[in-house]
């Protein structure tokens, strides 16, 4: 295990976990470098979701660990948040604020400028709708401001959950651009999807869940 | 630190406000309450002065969970939480903002409610006096102790009844020496003494409170 563990980058290490009687995944291990992206694909109910949960360090596996950057996420649980970007199936954004308030919020935990998630915003297409209530949104929009959360979280490590889902043309393509940039400036990111990654098939590994076990 | 303390406790300030009715539907509770004792029981003053003390904590302590439900709900629902959980503070500073915020929002009020909601039980000033203070040191215990059972009880729906009897026994205490504090200064006597326990009650929910909701907030998420 020393010897396969990244000293700059992301692993997990023999991760096996089960759902009530149901083995998920065993054994699982893969590793990802610097500009690096990890493709977690598999039919629905095979443990995307849990996968990138065991990944941010919310739930424990029965069996491995997850390792960023040498060491164990549990040892670091600071470092490693700072490193991390998560965006789940739901997108953390409360309904009764707005988009603007929410990230603002985010930054405000992390520290970090308010101006850049505006940017993102913008960027995003939210301007229009920067003021109204998330429950005021639509399912696309609301994924697009869990998004700008990530992108204005300047963080080493995105893990997303079907980040392309309800999003339009024009959104899959920004982000994939946001994407590639992310990974060109040394990020790392792992995504659970059910659509292709445009991304350089050598900085891509692609994990399948939930075949023959 | 502080400042994540205070972007918390602002945002929950924010969001309380655009659901009011979330907000007053414990506080309308606290009032029918209080006031239909009165009503049910017997106008008699001697009678009423006996059972105030009581059923106005009483009141308190079940409006103060009925209040709790909302206190991770949305957060648990919308991923909020998660984010919570995944941010570079402790997870503890965190959850003691949300409660914090959430004792500004349902504690405060009763505190203040109660002086005026307690005149129909002919009490005397210095009686609401003691009771508004008693109200004061107890109603953050309360707050604290039953974010433990609500942040267990996040993830389940419909999950009221369990709440109640996770945290209810643990805040017996309180409602005890908090009732027994205001008969006291009801019947002319010295409240000091159950008001010095509230007090040691409350300092010891403020420090192991937080870190056992954080806890509590982890294993929910799980």
């Amino acid at each position: 295990m020393q010897n396969t563990t990244h000293q700059d980058g992301f692993d997990c290490d023999g991760l096996t976990l089960w759902r009530g009687d149901r083995c998920l995944f065993s054994e699982l291990s893969f590793q990802i470098g610097a500009g690096a992206a990890a493709l977690i694909r598999g039919p629905n109910g095979s443990g995307k979701t849990s996968l990138l949960r065991v990944v941010c360090g919310l739930s424990p596996p029965e069996e491995g660990a997850v390792h960023w950057m040498g060491k164990g996420i549990q040892q670091q649980r600071q470092a490693y948040a700072k490193a991390l970007a998560y965006n789940g199936h739901t997108d953390g954004l409360n309904a009764e604020l707005t988009p603007l308030e929410n990230l603002a919020f985010f930054c405000a935990l992390r520290g970090s400028e308010p101006a850049s998630s505006v940017a993102n915003l913008s960027g995003l297409g939210l301007d229009a709708c920067a003021g109204l209530p998330v429950r005021a949104l639509s399912a696309g929009q609301r994924r697009r401001a869990g998004l700008a959360r990530v992108l204005a979280a300047d963080a080493r490590l995105w893990v997303l959950d079907e980040p392309f889902t309800n999003l339009d043309g024009e959104g899959r393509h920004y982000l994939t651009a946001q994407l590639l940039t992310h990974l060109g400036n040394g990020g790392m990111a792992v995504i659970a999807s059910h659509q292709d990654l445009d991304v350089p098939a050598e900085q891509l590994l692609t994990i399948t869940l939930g075949g023959a076990n | 630190m502080g400042q994540a303390l205070l972007a918390v406790v602002r945002r929950d300030l924010r969001i309380a406000f655009r659901r009011l009715p979330d907000l007053a539907s414990p506080l309308m509770f606290f009032a029918i309450v209080i006031t239909l004792f009165p009503l049910a029981i017997s106008p008699e003053p001697t009678v009423l002065r006996e059972i105030g003390p009581g059923v106005l904590w009483v009141a308190a302590l079940l409006a103060t969970l009925l209040a709790l439900n909302t206190l991770f709900r949305s957060d648990f629902d919308d991923g909020s939480l998660e984010q919570l959980a995944l941010s570079t503070h402790p997870l503890p500073l965190l959850v003691f903002g949300k409660i914090l915020a959430h004792w500004l929002i349902s504690g405060v009020p009763l505190v203040v409610l109660s002086p005026l909601l307690a005149l129909s039980y002919d009490l005397s000033l210095n009686t609401l006096q003691v009771l508004a203070l008693a109200l004061l040191i107890g109603t953050p215990t309360l707050s604290l102790l039953g974010s433990v059972g609500a942040a267990l009880t996040a993830g389940v729906r419909q999950a009221g009844g369990l709440l109640a009897l996770l945290v209810l026994p643990l805040m017996l205490p309180v409602l005890v020496f908090g009732a027994r504090a205001t008969t006291l200064a009801a019947t002319g006597q010295d409240p000091a003494g159950p008001l010095y326990l509230l007090a040691a009650l409350a300092v010891l929910a403020v420090t192991l409170g937080p870190f056992a909701t954080a806890a509590a907030v982890r294993v929910s998420l799980e």
